[in-house]
């Protein structure tokens, strides 16, 4: 008994298998000119009718066996297909075609005909003479006030400590209720370059808006994804009083020009290479995702990493072309979902 | 090539890096014109309007003070006056007749003018309006006393003054009427001719100032533009909205209708072009990325778009097309006697047809 019940239990679904297909051939056995089902079965089943799908029959066991039966024969032929693709090109060696380029949503980018070129001289001219020329000739060194919305939890104040480590000559002020447009004045008068404020909504922060201060423009972003330190798995020790090196990734139109310009203009140029700290925007798919790591070069081309401050994700909400005036200001793009998201292929930074 | 180009031209466009572009939407093309060689951010373009003779010349004011005169037969800069006495950048310029010696007189409007216009009607009539400061009406031939000043609306239900800012001004045609659009998203009617001072019509359209205004051809509704660059139409017989163009993502600098066709070009912060179709149906025709921020426009009202490129290329064409037809005739002889009232005119036709085949393959220029 038991080993009759083990027996078919251990033979499985192919002994369900050939039972149901026997089953089937005999309900079945009126249309003969059916496709025959490869592999298992016996040379008397398979007669179906043409143009029958598998969806077609009512019983749900059967039609659970005869799906997970052609499951597994479609992954065996995959595999063999695979492996004969393999073989060809180890056949052919160095003649073999390259291997096919997968696509992915960013491959198939549409084409934006605001990418910057290089070589452009009146974007290099737009660029070399807008709100923060003063930065990069030079002129100005950054100086940075960070402040929530009013009556920050824990979370965000913790977030906006940490911001201050990773941000050199920065300070963080409590709002005490004060309305932007008049700390914007002050800010100005006491030569501060860049105001942040992280905005908090049921005590997670979740929006940071960035405005360049002498007459700059005013980027509103998205918050997403916040670690703070603690959270942080296999992190390294706390980040040091260096200045940390900036990478931009991928801003490429004219829009993500002005926003790395913006995130570059929140640190001193003269970055201390002694430190080994590093700032990483990284820019896809218009999510922008910032990271600060410790590296270490064990060789010529191996580096270790440590990821050390706050992580977190940005998505542009809009940017505004003044200080901050979300009501009466001039704006310079502002993102529109319902036009803008239409197709999955397109990104704007 | 510079010069036959500039006449083709379709948009003037002026920017903040005081660069003068000219499109072209057939070809889908700019060309780019300043003063010097290099452009300067001292000479952003705030203030575009024709000059004298048609659309031949256009009269540019920079934010530097000076008003430059570009020709578009020539395609360059002719020349340059200084307008000194005042402060702030231009906010409207008008073509003048009649006021020889090259004198300038200056009017006392008040401060905070946000928008002057002229009366494309009667070309000595000028409205100037601002940030907390009324619309008013001038003549430029008479005294300086305004024509006509606008009074504020009532209080509102709270009792309080509702401030005044008037963003843009346009003449309705074929009466004294003016519509304004504000800084508080509201779009008011003005009749200078009616007894009270007060709007004839108020109207509101969303939640963020409104920048520009432009009248539509058939003169029964305006289409106003925000600093969100969302654009909407509004019936100005009944103050209501009619419909929204899509696709701005900056604010709306300038707008302009085409007197006579469908269109509508507006530019903005997003540093692009568009031309909308406003009816049947009603989407957005073309689209040029000119790659600084856009300031101001002017849209040539002529009405042969689609006719340009032909003229230059005709006699060139004619000789040659002609050693083409020999050929033809050359080889059909047998059957051209018997048809030749037909060849003739399938001939021109061919000709007709190998000129039209041509046009878009040609580079001219």
């Amino acid at each position: 008994m038991a080993k009759a019940g083990g027996k078919s239990g251990g033979s499985g679904k192919k002994g369900l298998k050939r039972k149901a297909a026997t089953e089937e051939s005999q309900e079945a056995a009126v249309g003969e000119d059916g496709t025959t089902e490869s592999g298992v079965q016996p040379p008397k089943t398979a007669a179906f009718p043409p143009g029958f799908s598998i969806s077609e029959i009512k019983n749900k066991q059967r039609r659970h066996l005869m799906f997970t039966r052609w499951k597994q024969q479609q992954r065996k032929e995959k595999l063999a297909a695979k492996k004969k693709l393999k073989k060809e090109r180890e056949a052919l060696g160095d003649k073999a075609p390259p291997k096919p380029v997968p696509k992915t949503i960013d491959n198939q980018r549409v084409y934006d005909e605001t990418i910057v070129d290089p070589n452009d001289e009146e974007v290099a001219y737009d660029e070399a003479t807008d709100e923060f020329a003063s930065y990069f000739n030079r002129q100005t060194s950054p100086k940075i006030l960070i402040t929530t919305s009013d009556r920050p939890h824990g979370r965000t104040v913790r977030l906006c400590e940490q911001l201050s480590t990773v941000i050199p000559n920065s300070h963080v002020y409590y709002r005490r209720g004060l309305a932007l447009k008049k700390i914007i004045p002050q800010c100005i008068s006491r030569d501060f370059t860049d105001l942040i404020v992280i905005n908090e909504d049921r005590k997670i922060p979740n929006g940071l808006i960035l405005s360049h201060l002498p007459n700059g423009p005013t980027a509103h972003f998205k918050m997403s994804s916040v670690r703070l330190r603690k959270e942080i798995k296999r992190r390294g020790k706390d980040p040091t009083e260096h200045i940390p090196e900036i990478i931009l990734n991928n801003f490429t139109t004219r829009l993500g020009h002005s926003i790395g310009r913006m995130f570059a203009s929140l640190f001193p140029h003269n970055p201390q290479f002694i430190g080994r700290q590093v700032a990483t925007f990284h820019n896809q798919r218009d999510y922008i995702f910032f990271r600060f790591h410790r590296y270490i070069f064990k060789s010529e081309k191996k580096v270790g990493i440590q990821e050390l401050g706050p992580r977190f994700t940005l998505k542009l909400r809009s940017l505004q072309k003044g200080t901050f005036d979300s009501k009466y200001g001039e704006y310079e793009w502002v993102h529109k979902p319902r036009e803008m998201d239409t197709s999955r292929r397109k990104f704007h930074l | 090539m510079a010069a036959a180009a500039a006449r083709w031209n379709h948009v003037w466009v002026g920017t903040d890096t005081g660069i003068l572009k000219g499109v072209n939407l057939q070809r889908k093309q700019a060309a780019n014109f300043t003063a010097s060689g290099q452009p300067r951010r001292e000479e952003a373009v705030s203030a575009l309007c024709w000059g004298a003779g048609g659309e031949t010349q256009i009269l540019v004011g920079c934010a530097d003070g000076t008003v430059k005169h570009f020709s578009t037969e020539e395609g360059r800069f002719q020349g340059q006056r200084q307008c000194p006495g005042g402060e702030g950048t231009f906010r409207g310029l008008a073509q003048v007749d009649g006021f020889g010696g090259g004198g300038l007189r200056i009017w006392k409007v008040g401060p905070g003018v946000c928008r002057m216009r002229q009366d494309p009607a009667r070309p000595h009539i000028v409205a100037t309006g601002g940030k907390e400061n009324a619309l008013k009406v001038w003549d430029l031939q008479g005294s300086e006393e305004p024509l006509f000043r606008a009074k504020n609306v009532r209080n509102d239900w709270l009792d309080l003054r509702v401030p005044v800012w008037d963003q843009d001004i346009q003449f309705l045609p074929e009466s004294q009427k003016l519509v304004t659009c504000t800084g508080y998203h509201q779009v008011r009617v003005y009749d200078p001719a009616s007894p009270q001072r007060r709007p004839v019509l108020e109207a509101t359209y969303g939640e963020y100032p409104l920048t520009a205004v432009t009248l539509t051809p058939e003169g029964n509704s305006v289409i106003v533009g925000n600093t969100h660059g969302q654009l909407a139409e509004i019936d100005l017989r009944q103050g209501r909205l009619l419909g929204c163009l899509k696709g701005l993502a900056g604010s709306v600098r300038g707008l302009q209708c085409h007197p006579s066709k469908p269109l509508l070009a507006s530019c903005g912060l997003d540093r692009v072009l568009r031309i909308h179709r406003i009816r049947n149906p009603r989407g957005l025709e073309h689209k040029v990325y000119l790659k600084s921020q856009l300031n101001c426009l002017l849209l040539s009202g002529r009405d042969n778009w689609e006719d340009e490129p032909q003229e230059p290329q005709e006699p060139n064409k004619v000789p040659s097309e002609d050693t083409e037809t020999d050929e033809l005739w050359a080889s059909l002889e047998a059957a051209a006697k018997r048809k030749l009232p037909d060849w003739e005119q399938t001939q021109g036709a061919l000709q007709a047809r190998r000129r039209k085949k041509k046009r878009p393959g040609s580079t001219s220029s």
